[in-house]
Protein backbone atom coordinates (compact mmCIF):
# COMPACT_ATOMS: atom_id res chain seq x y z
CA UNK A 1 0.00 0.00 0.00
CA UNK A 2 2.86 2.34 0.97
CA UNK A 3 4.74 1.92 -2.08
CA UNK A 4 1.32 2.13 -4.18
CA UNK A 5 1.14 6.13 -2.88
CA UNK A 6 4.92 6.92 -3.57
CA UNK A 7 3.90 5.95 -7.25
CA UNK A 8 1.00 7.96 -7.09
CA UNK A 9 3.00 10.89 -5.66
CA UNK A 10 3.56 12.28 -9.05
CA UNK A 11 -0.32 12.59 -10.42
CA UNK A 12 -2.91 15.04 -8.97
CA UNK A 13 -5.35 14.49 -6.81
CA UNK A 14 -7.99 14.26 -9.90
CA UNK A 15 -6.00 11.64 -11.84
CA UNK A 16 -5.51 9.21 -8.37
CA UNK A 17 -9.20 9.83 -7.93
CA UNK A 18 -10.42 8.72 -11.20
CA UNK A 19 -7.85 5.95 -10.52
CA UNK A 20 -9.69 4.60 -7.34
CA UNK A 21 -12.91 4.74 -9.54
CA UNK A 22 -11.45 2.67 -12.21
CA UNK A 23 -10.30 0.04 -9.91
CA UNK A 24 -13.78 -0.21 -8.64
CA UNK A 25 -13.20 1.65 -5.32
CA UNK A 26 -16.30 2.99 -3.80
CA UNK A 27 -15.51 6.93 -2.64
CA UNK A 28 -17.04 7.84 0.72
CA UNK A 29 -18.79 11.53 1.92
CA UNK A 30 -16.03 12.36 3.47
CA UNK A 31 -13.26 11.57 1.02
CA UNK A 32 -11.93 13.87 -1.48
CA UNK A 33 -13.81 14.20 -4.45
CA UNK A 34 -13.88 17.14 -7.53
CA UNK A 35 -16.41 19.70 -7.34
CA UNK A 36 -17.69 18.40 -10.46
CA UNK A 37 -18.42 14.73 -9.17
CA UNK A 38 -20.16 16.32 -6.56
CA UNK A 39 -22.34 18.55 -8.17
CA UNK A 40 -23.21 16.16 -10.90
CA UNK A 41 -24.05 13.63 -8.29
CA UNK A 42 -26.04 15.61 -6.22
CA UNK A 43 -27.92 16.83 -9.16
CA UNK A 44 -28.69 12.84 -10.28
CA UNK A 45 -29.68 11.98 -7.14
CA UNK A 46 -31.23 14.09 -6.16
CA UNK A 47 -33.48 14.15 -9.42
CA UNK A 48 -34.31 10.64 -8.61
CA UNK A 49 -35.32 11.15 -5.00
CA UNK A 50 -37.79 13.82 -6.28
CA UNK A 51 -38.91 11.51 -9.19
CA UNK A 52 -40.11 9.01 -6.24
CA UNK A 53 -42.01 11.30 -4.42
CA UNK A 54 -43.95 13.02 -7.30
CA UNK A 55 -44.33 9.59 -8.73
CA UNK A 56 -46.28 8.96 -5.72
CA UNK A 57 -48.97 11.43 -7.08
CA UNK A 58 -50.68 9.46 -10.31
CA UNK A 59 -51.15 5.85 -8.10
CA UNK A 60 -52.30 7.84 -4.66
CA UNK A 61 -54.73 8.79 -7.18
CA UNK A 62 -56.38 5.29 -7.10
CA UNK A 63 -55.75 4.43 -3.88
CA UNK A 64 -59.54 4.86 -2.23
CA UNK A 65 -60.90 3.41 -5.55
CA UNK A 66 -58.60 0.11 -5.89
CA UNK A 67 -61.00 -2.39 -7.09
CA UNK A 68 -60.53 -4.98 -3.76
CA UNK A 69 -59.08 -5.13 -0.70
CA UNK A 70 -55.78 -7.07 -2.15
CA UNK A 71 -55.21 -4.28 -4.94
CA UNK A 72 -55.71 -1.36 -2.38
CA UNK A 73 -53.06 -2.67 0.34
CA UNK A 74 -50.68 -3.93 -2.88
CA UNK A 75 -51.09 -0.10 -4.04
CA UNK A 76 -50.56 0.90 -0.63
CA UNK A 77 -47.47 -0.42 0.00
CA UNK A 78 -46.26 0.46 -3.18
CA UNK A 79 -46.93 3.87 -3.04
CA UNK A 80 -45.16 3.58 0.74
CA UNK A 81 -42.36 1.96 -0.90
CA UNK A 82 -41.49 5.10 -3.30
CA UNK A 83 -41.84 6.93 -0.40
CA UNK A 84 -39.20 4.98 1.07
CA UNK A 85 -37.24 5.05 -2.13
CA UNK A 86 -37.22 8.81 -1.92
CA UNK A 87 -36.61 9.18 1.83
CA UNK A 88 -33.42 6.53 1.33
CA UNK A 89 -32.16 8.62 -1.78
CA UNK A 90 -32.34 11.83 -0.06
CA UNK A 91 -30.30 11.17 2.85
CA UNK A 92 -27.84 9.79 0.03
CA UNK A 93 -27.94 12.84 -1.61
CA UNK A 94 -27.57 14.92 1.76
CA UNK A 95 -24.65 13.08 2.58
CA UNK A 96 -22.84 15.42 -0.69
CA UNK A 97 -23.15 18.38 2.01
CA UNK A 98 -26.38 19.69 0.78
CA UNK A 99 -29.57 20.09 3.00
CA UNK A 100 -32.95 18.49 2.71
CA UNK A 101 -34.30 22.14 2.56
CA UNK A 102 -32.63 23.38 -0.30
CA UNK A 103 -33.20 19.99 -1.80
CA UNK A 104 -37.46 20.40 -1.43
CA UNK A 105 -36.73 23.91 -2.58
CA UNK A 106 -34.79 23.12 -5.70
CA UNK A 107 -37.99 20.49 -6.47
CA UNK A 108 -40.57 23.40 -5.35
CA UNK A 109 -39.32 26.27 -7.31
CA UNK A 110 -38.85 24.14 -10.40
CA UNK A 111 -35.52 24.44 -10.73
CA UNK A 112 -34.97 20.80 -10.31
CA UNK A 113 -36.36 17.90 -12.59
CA UNK A 114 -38.20 14.71 -11.90
CA UNK A 115 -38.85 12.19 -14.26
CA UNK A 116 -41.44 13.62 -17.17
CA UNK A 117 -43.55 10.18 -17.42
CA UNK A 118 -45.14 11.10 -13.80
CA UNK A 119 -46.73 14.30 -15.52
CA UNK A 120 -49.63 12.20 -17.45
CA UNK A 121 -53.03 11.53 -15.73
CA UNK A 122 -53.76 8.16 -14.45
CA UNK A 123 -57.29 8.12 -15.80
CA UNK A 124 -58.33 4.72 -15.30
CA UNK A 125 -57.19 1.54 -12.98
CA UNK A 126 -55.77 0.23 -16.21
CA UNK A 127 -53.41 2.47 -15.91
CA UNK A 128 -52.37 0.95 -12.37
CA UNK A 129 -51.34 -2.09 -13.59
CA UNK A 130 -49.64 -0.35 -17.15
CA UNK A 131 -47.53 1.96 -14.39
CA UNK A 132 -46.44 -0.71 -12.20
CA UNK A 133 -45.24 -3.24 -15.27
CA UNK A 134 -44.07 -0.57 -17.82
CA UNK A 135 -43.18 2.52 -15.34
CA UNK A 136 -41.52 0.45 -12.58
CA UNK A 137 -40.02 -1.85 -15.24
CA UNK A 138 -38.14 0.62 -17.01
CA UNK A 139 -36.77 1.88 -13.68
CA UNK A 140 -35.46 -1.42 -12.73
CA UNK A 141 -33.75 -1.37 -16.50
CA UNK A 142 -32.20 1.76 -15.10
CA UNK A 143 -31.69 0.97 -11.71
CA UNK A 144 -30.20 -1.97 -11.78
CA UNK A 145 -26.53 -0.89 -12.60
CA UNK A 146 -26.35 1.49 -10.30
CA UNK A 147 -26.18 -0.72 -7.98
CA UNK A 148 -22.50 -0.85 -8.36
CA UNK A 149 -21.98 2.92 -9.00
CA UNK A 150 -19.07 4.16 -7.78
CA UNK A 151 -20.26 6.77 -5.13
CA UNK A 152 -21.29 4.09 -1.60
CA UNK A 153 -24.50 5.94 -0.38
CA UNK A 154 -25.69 6.14 -3.68
CA UNK A 155 -25.22 2.30 -4.66
CA UNK A 156 -26.15 1.40 -1.08
CA UNK A 157 -29.65 3.43 -1.70
CA UNK A 158 -29.93 1.20 -5.18
CA UNK A 159 -29.43 -2.41 -3.58
CA UNK A 160 -32.28 -1.50 -1.57
CA UNK A 161 -34.63 0.23 -3.93
CA UNK A 162 -33.98 -2.80 -6.56
CA UNK A 163 -34.83 -5.33 -4.11
CA UNK A 164 -38.22 -3.47 -3.84
CA UNK A 165 -39.03 -2.77 -7.47
CA UNK A 166 -39.60 -6.21 -8.18
CA UNK A 167 -42.57 -6.39 -6.64
CA UNK A 168 -43.47 -3.30 -7.84
CA UNK A 169 -43.80 -4.71 -11.68
CA UNK A 170 -45.09 -7.73 -10.45
CA UNK A 171 -48.04 -6.41 -9.23
CA UNK A 172 -48.98 -4.36 -12.17
CA UNK A 173 -48.45 -7.14 -14.61
CA UNK A 174 -50.79 -8.96 -12.86
CA UNK A 175 -53.25 -6.20 -12.96
CA UNK A 176 -53.16 -6.18 -16.41
CA UNK A 177 -53.41 -9.94 -16.52
CA UNK A 178 -56.46 -10.00 -14.86
CA UNK A 179 -58.16 -7.35 -16.96
CA UNK A 180 -56.53 -9.27 -19.94
CA UNK A 181 -58.37 -12.23 -18.54
CA UNK A 182 -61.64 -10.03 -17.91
CA UNK A 183 -64.52 -9.03 -19.64
CA UNK A 184 -64.09 -7.56 -23.28
CA UNK A 185 -64.24 -3.95 -22.12
CA UNK A 186 -61.88 -4.91 -19.39
CA UNK A 187 -59.55 -5.87 -22.15
CA UNK A 188 -60.10 -2.59 -23.94
CA UNK A 189 -59.26 -0.71 -20.82
CA UNK A 190 -55.41 -2.65 -20.49
CA UNK A 191 -55.10 -2.21 -24.08
CA UNK A 192 -55.75 1.78 -23.74
CA UNK A 193 -53.59 1.83 -20.95
CA UNK A 194 -50.85 0.91 -22.36
CA UNK A 195 -51.30 2.83 -25.36
CA UNK A 196 -50.91 5.53 -23.50
CA UNK A 197 -48.00 4.73 -21.56
CA UNK A 198 -46.06 2.97 -24.54
CA UNK A 199 -44.33 5.53 -25.38
CA UNK A 200 -43.84 7.85 -22.22
CA UNK A 201 -42.16 4.72 -21.01
CA UNK A 202 -39.46 4.23 -23.82
CA UNK A 203 -38.88 7.97 -23.24
CA UNK A 204 -38.31 7.88 -19.65
CA UNK A 205 -35.17 6.00 -20.39
CA UNK A 206 -33.66 9.25 -21.79
CA UNK A 207 -32.99 11.21 -25.23
CA UNK A 208 -31.29 9.33 -28.11
CA UNK A 209 -27.27 8.74 -27.36
CA UNK A 210 -26.64 11.48 -30.36
CA UNK A 211 -27.92 14.04 -27.92
CA UNK A 212 -27.63 13.19 -24.91
CA UNK A 213 -24.74 15.38 -23.06
CA UNK A 214 -23.72 13.47 -20.02
CA UNK A 215 -23.29 9.72 -21.21
CA UNK A 216 -19.31 9.70 -21.61
CA UNK A 217 -18.63 11.48 -18.07
CA UNK A 218 -21.65 9.36 -16.55
CA UNK A 219 -19.55 6.06 -17.62
CA UNK A 220 -16.41 7.29 -16.21
CA UNK A 221 -18.16 7.85 -12.68
CA UNK A 222 -20.15 4.72 -13.24
CA UNK A 223 -23.39 6.89 -12.71
CA UNK A 224 -23.99 4.69 -16.57
CA UNK A 225 -22.94 1.33 -17.31
CA UNK A 226 -25.17 1.30 -20.83
CA UNK A 227 -26.29 4.28 -22.85
CA UNK A 228 -29.89 4.89 -23.12
CA UNK A 229 -30.46 3.74 -26.31
CA UNK A 230 -29.14 -0.01 -25.11
CA UNK A 231 -31.38 0.81 -22.31
CA UNK A 232 -34.34 1.31 -24.40
CA UNK A 233 -33.48 -1.90 -26.25
CA UNK A 234 -33.14 -3.95 -23.59
CA UNK A 235 -36.21 -2.61 -22.19
CA UNK A 236 -38.45 -3.06 -25.62
CA UNK A 237 -37.07 -6.14 -26.25
CA UNK A 238 -37.61 -8.26 -23.19
CA UNK A 239 -41.46 -6.07 -22.39
CA UNK A 240 -42.65 -7.32 -26.59
CA UNK A 241 -43.14 -10.67 -25.19
CA UNK A 242 -44.87 -10.01 -21.91
CA UNK A 243 -47.52 -8.10 -24.23
CA UNK A 244 -47.51 -11.31 -26.34
CA UNK A 245 -48.59 -13.49 -23.28
CA UNK A 246 -51.20 -10.81 -22.22
CA UNK A 247 -52.58 -10.84 -25.53
CA UNK A 248 -52.29 -7.01 -26.16
CA UNK A 249 -51.05 -5.00 -29.18
CA UNK A 250 -48.41 -2.25 -28.35
CA UNK A 251 -49.07 0.93 -30.30
CA UNK A 252 -46.16 0.89 -32.79
CA UNK A 253 -46.82 -0.21 -36.42
CA UNK A 254 -43.34 -0.20 -36.77
CA UNK A 255 -42.48 -2.87 -33.98
CA UNK A 256 -40.42 -5.68 -35.67
CA UNK A 257 -38.62 -8.67 -34.61
CA UNK A 258 -35.09 -8.46 -36.64
CA UNK A 259 -33.65 -11.74 -37.36
CA UNK A 260 -30.31 -10.40 -38.16
CA UNK A 261 -29.96 -8.10 -35.00
CA UNK A 262 -31.36 -10.03 -32.75
CA UNK A 263 -33.60 -7.04 -31.79
CA UNK A 264 -36.92 -5.62 -32.02
CA UNK A 265 -36.42 -2.75 -34.77
CA UNK A 266 -38.77 0.12 -33.70
CA UNK A 267 -40.87 3.59 -35.12
CA UNK A 268 -39.74 6.81 -34.41
CA UNK A 269 -40.31 8.36 -30.70
CA UNK A 270 -42.01 11.67 -30.79
CA UNK A 271 -39.33 13.69 -28.71
CA UNK A 272 -41.03 17.06 -29.29
CA UNK A 273 -43.43 15.30 -27.08
CA UNK A 274 -40.67 14.22 -24.54
CA UNK A 275 -39.43 18.07 -24.51
CA UNK A 276 -42.14 19.94 -23.71
CA UNK A 277 -43.53 17.96 -20.97
CA UNK A 278 -40.01 18.13 -19.75
CA UNK A 279 -40.23 22.19 -19.95
CA UNK A 280 -43.16 21.63 -18.07
CA UNK A 281 -45.78 21.29 -20.77
CA UNK A 282 -47.21 17.91 -19.74
CA UNK A 283 -50.74 17.15 -18.96
CA UNK A 284 -50.54 17.06 -15.23
CA UNK A 285 -47.01 19.14 -14.76
CA UNK A 286 -48.83 22.14 -12.66
CA UNK A 287 -51.17 19.46 -11.73
CA UNK A 288 -48.42 17.68 -9.24
CA UNK A 289 -46.45 20.72 -8.48
CA UNK A 290 -49.12 22.28 -7.17
CA UNK A 291 -50.06 18.67 -5.06
CA UNK A 292 -47.10 18.39 -4.04
CA UNK A 293 -46.09 22.44 -2.70
CA UNK A 294 -49.50 22.07 -1.04
CA UNK A 295 -48.89 19.35 0.71
CA UNK A 296 -45.73 20.63 2.27
CA UNK A 297 -46.95 24.17 2.62
CA UNK A 298 -50.06 22.45 4.15
CA UNK A 299 -47.76 20.43 6.38
CA UNK A 300 -45.86 23.32 8.41
CA UNK A 301 -47.72 23.95 11.08
CA UNK A 302 -47.41 20.07 12.03
CA UNK A 303 -43.76 20.25 11.55
CA UNK A 304 -43.34 23.23 13.91
CA UNK A 305 -45.77 21.71 16.36
CA UNK A 306 -43.14 18.57 16.46
CA UNK A 307 -40.54 20.70 16.91
CA UNK A 308 -42.29 22.62 19.50
CA UNK A 309 -43.36 19.31 21.59
CA UNK A 310 -39.73 17.99 21.41
CA UNK A 311 -38.28 20.79 22.45
CA UNK A 312 -40.73 20.89 25.40
CA UNK A 313 -39.75 17.57 26.61
CA UNK A 314 -36.35 18.35 26.24
CA UNK A 315 -36.68 21.03 28.53
CA UNK A 316 -39.02 19.06 31.16
CA UNK A 317 -36.32 16.31 31.13
CA UNK A 318 -33.34 18.88 32.11
CA UNK A 319 -35.66 20.43 34.69
CA UNK A 320 -36.42 17.16 36.15
CA UNK A 321 -32.80 16.28 35.92
CA UNK A 322 -31.70 19.74 37.86
CA UNK A 323 -34.47 19.05 40.62
CA UNK A 324 -32.95 16.07 41.77
CA UNK B 1 -41.27 29.67 13.01
CA UNK B 2 -39.75 27.13 10.97
CA UNK B 3 -37.01 24.85 12.69
CA UNK B 4 -35.81 22.27 10.51
CA UNK B 5 -35.88 18.88 11.99
CA UNK B 6 -32.47 17.58 13.11
CA UNK B 7 -31.00 14.70 10.50
CA UNK B 8 -30.61 11.27 12.58
CA UNK B 9 -28.39 8.27 11.76
CA UNK B 10 -30.24 5.12 11.96
CA UNK B 11 -28.84 1.71 12.81
CA UNK B 12 -30.41 -1.79 12.64
CA UNK B 13 -30.06 -5.29 14.56
CA UNK B 14 -31.38 -7.88 11.38
CA UNK B 15 -31.69 -10.57 13.67
CA UNK B 16 -30.09 -11.39 17.29
CA UNK B 17 -27.01 -12.26 17.00
CA UNK B 18 -26.15 -10.04 13.96
CA UNK B 19 -24.56 -6.67 15.27
CA UNK B 20 -26.41 -3.57 14.66
CA UNK B 21 -25.14 -2.14 11.16
CA UNK B 22 -25.64 1.42 10.06
CA UNK B 23 -28.72 1.77 7.58
CA UNK B 24 -28.77 5.09 6.53
CA UNK B 25 -30.60 8.68 8.07
CA UNK B 26 -33.50 10.67 7.95
CA UNK B 27 -34.95 13.64 9.40
CA UNK B 28 -37.54 13.71 12.60
CA UNK B 29 -38.45 16.00 15.76
CA UNK B 30 -37.13 13.66 18.31
CA UNK B 31 -35.58 10.69 19.38
CA UNK B 32 -38.91 8.88 19.57
CA UNK B 33 -39.97 10.10 16.23
CA UNK B 34 -36.71 8.86 14.50
CA UNK B 35 -37.56 5.44 15.87
CA UNK B 36 -41.06 5.71 14.51
CA UNK B 37 -39.92 7.03 11.12
CA UNK B 38 -36.66 4.43 10.90
CA UNK B 39 -39.68 1.83 11.57
CA UNK B 40 -41.35 2.68 8.63
CA UNK B 41 -38.59 3.80 5.98
CA UNK B 42 -36.05 0.67 7.26
CA UNK B 43 -37.70 -2.28 8.32
CA UNK B 44 -40.71 -2.42 5.62
CA UNK B 45 -40.01 -6.02 5.12
CA UNK B 46 -38.84 -7.56 8.57
CA UNK B 47 -35.35 -5.89 7.90
CA UNK B 48 -34.62 -5.59 11.66
CA UNK B 49 -35.57 -6.49 15.26
CA UNK B 50 -34.12 -3.80 17.21
CA UNK B 51 -33.33 0.22 15.87
CA UNK B 52 -30.69 2.44 17.68
CA UNK B 53 -30.83 5.94 16.47
CA UNK B 54 -28.36 8.72 17.11
CA UNK B 55 -28.74 12.19 16.08
CA UNK B 56 -25.92 12.75 13.29
CA UNK B 57 -24.33 15.98 14.86
CA UNK B 58 -23.29 13.42 17.88
CA UNK B 59 -20.84 11.67 15.69
CA UNK B 60 -17.28 11.94 15.61
CA UNK B 61 -15.99 10.57 11.95
CA UNK B 62 -11.80 10.17 11.09
CA UNK B 63 -10.73 12.17 8.72
CA UNK B 64 -9.24 10.03 5.45
CA UNK B 65 -6.87 12.29 4.93
CA UNK B 66 -5.35 10.92 8.28
CA UNK B 67 -5.84 7.34 6.79
CA UNK B 68 -1.94 7.36 6.69
CA UNK B 69 -1.22 8.01 10.29
CA UNK B 70 -4.36 6.17 11.90
CA UNK B 71 -4.29 2.91 9.26
CA UNK B 72 -0.98 2.64 8.08
CA UNK B 73 1.14 1.79 10.95
CA UNK B 74 -0.94 -1.20 11.17
CA UNK B 75 0.79 -2.72 7.86
CA UNK B 76 4.31 -3.34 9.11
CA UNK B 77 2.97 -5.19 12.64
CA UNK B 78 2.59 -8.71 10.83
CA UNK B 79 3.56 -10.34 14.08
CA UNK B 80 0.21 -9.73 15.02
CA UNK B 81 -1.19 -12.08 12.52
CA UNK B 82 -0.59 -15.94 12.93
CA UNK B 83 1.03 -16.97 9.90
CA UNK B 84 3.94 -14.82 10.89
CA UNK B 85 5.16 -17.71 12.87
CA UNK B 86 7.07 -20.80 11.54
CA UNK B 87 6.09 -23.89 13.13
CA UNK B 88 7.06 -27.65 11.96
CA UNK B 89 3.94 -29.24 9.77
CA UNK B 90 3.80 -32.01 12.23
CA UNK B 91 2.15 -29.70 15.58
CA UNK B 92 -1.32 -29.61 15.02
CA UNK B 93 -4.18 -28.02 16.49
CA UNK B 94 -2.65 -24.53 16.24
FE1 LIG C 1 -39.13 3.45 -6.64
FE1 LIG D 1 -36.86 4.63 -8.76
FE1 LIG E 1 -41.39 1.34 -7.95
Amino acid sequence: MKNESENNSSLSLEEIFEQRIANDEKIEPKDWMPEKYRKTHIRQISQHAHSEIVGMLPEGNWITRAPSLRRKVALLAKVQDEAGHGLYLYSACETLGVSREELYEQLHSGKAKYSSIFNYPTITWADMGAIGWLVDGAAIINQVPLCNTSYGPYARAMVRVCKEESFHQRQGFEIMLTLCKGTEVQKQMAQDALNRWWWPALMMLGPTDDVSVHTEQSMKWKLKRKTNDELRQQFIDQTVPQADILGLTIPDPDLKWNEKTGHYDFGEINWDEFWQVVKGHGPCNKERMDARVGAWERGTWVRDAAMAYAEKQQNRKENAAKAV
Amino acid sequence: MNKNWPLWEIFVRSKNGLEHRHFGSLHAADAEMALENARDVYTRRSEGVSIWVVESKYITASNPEHNGELFEPAQDKVYRHPTFYDLPDDVKHM
